[in-house]
């Protein structure tokens, strides 16, 4: 049920360490706190060597990730699930201001075209380091990219999530 | 759920007005007087914004009931709602496997501090 003190209120969902906000119709925002410093933090989120240690869902592997750090690269990275289906994206960076902040496009080869962007910002406070994600969506297909990738884990189970969604919009 | 009906919902639930009127209505039929009234909106600015959820499905309005109540329509934003879920489980998932990798990494570190 929801309550009217909810109502007109700038609300976030808080699930665990990562807090998910729906900024408006097209754009998601999720912020995360690490326990790690900010160098160290950008250096997992842009190279190779890390990045195939963690990017892909649990259980899988990257057989390929091939990045090139500067503004105007490409990057590419397939991902190969414990079943040996093969999922692929790729973007391409347009800005970096390390170790604070990247803006990159992303998109699922599975469905061309529909890209999406996302500008990551990593602040340092007391040796953890907050980094924000905002995806910004620029068509209906964009959005869905990232999901119908076959990358989420089962079907979606359907929740009474009303109020949560409802506290996420901002 | 169609792409256009996902967004053509998500357009509806990009207002803060028409979510507080969700909101209202998530604790029971109301009409659209009823709904006016903590607004200080005119009545047409509301039956503009009533629309606007008609149309993405959020909500219903009785038309054969004389004080026509408007109703939400949950099914639709169950939709909305689960899209939302599977994007937050799939950067879930890979924030807490980098969570898990960083801290790998600095005890490797630390340990290697400590050998030499």
């Amino acid at each position: 049920v929801i309550t009217n003190s909810s109502i007109g209120d700038r609300t976030t969902r808080r699930i665990g360490a990562m807090t998910l906000t729906v900024k408006s119709d097209l754009e998601i925002e999720l912020t995360r706190v690490f326990d790690a410093p900010r160098l160290l933090v950008f250096e997992a989120m842009s190279k190779p060597e890390h990045l195939r240690r963690w990017w892909g869902p649990r259980g899988s592997t990257m057989p390929i990730c091939e990045i090139d750090f500067r503004p105007g690269g490409a990057w590419r990275f397939v991902i190969r699930k414990s079943g040996g289906q093969e999922y692929a994206f790729r973007g391409e960076f347009r800005e970096i201001v390390a170790p604070e902040r990247m803006v990159q496009t992303f998109e699922f080869e599975g469905m061309p075209g529909a890209v999406s962007v996302e500008t990551m910002t990593l602040s340092e406070h007391d040796g953890k380091t907050t980094v924000m994600s905002i995806s910004r969506f620029d068509s209906i297909e964009a959005r869905d990219g990232m999901i119908q990738s076959g990358m989420e884990k089962g079907a979606a189970e359907t929740y009474d999530r009303l109020e949560e969604l409802l506290r996420t919009l901002v | 759920m169609l792409n256009h009906e996902l967004d053509a919902a998500f357009a509806a639930l990009a207002d803060p007005t028409r979510r507080a009127i969700l909101a209202r209505l998530a604790e029971g039929e109301a009409t659209v007087n009823e709904l006016a009234e903590p607004f200080d909106l005119k009545l047409p600015t509301i039956s503009k914004h009533l629309k606007v959820l008609q149309r993405a499905g959020l909500i219903s309005q009785r038309r054969t009931a004389q004080r026509r109540p408007c109703r939400l329509e949950t099914a639709r934003l169950k939709e909305v709602a689960d899209w939302v879920e599977r994007y937050r489980r799939i950067w879930e998932e890979r924030f807490g496997q980098l969570d898990a990798y960083l801290t790998d990494l600095q005890s490797r570190e630390k340990s290697r501090d400590h050998e030499q």
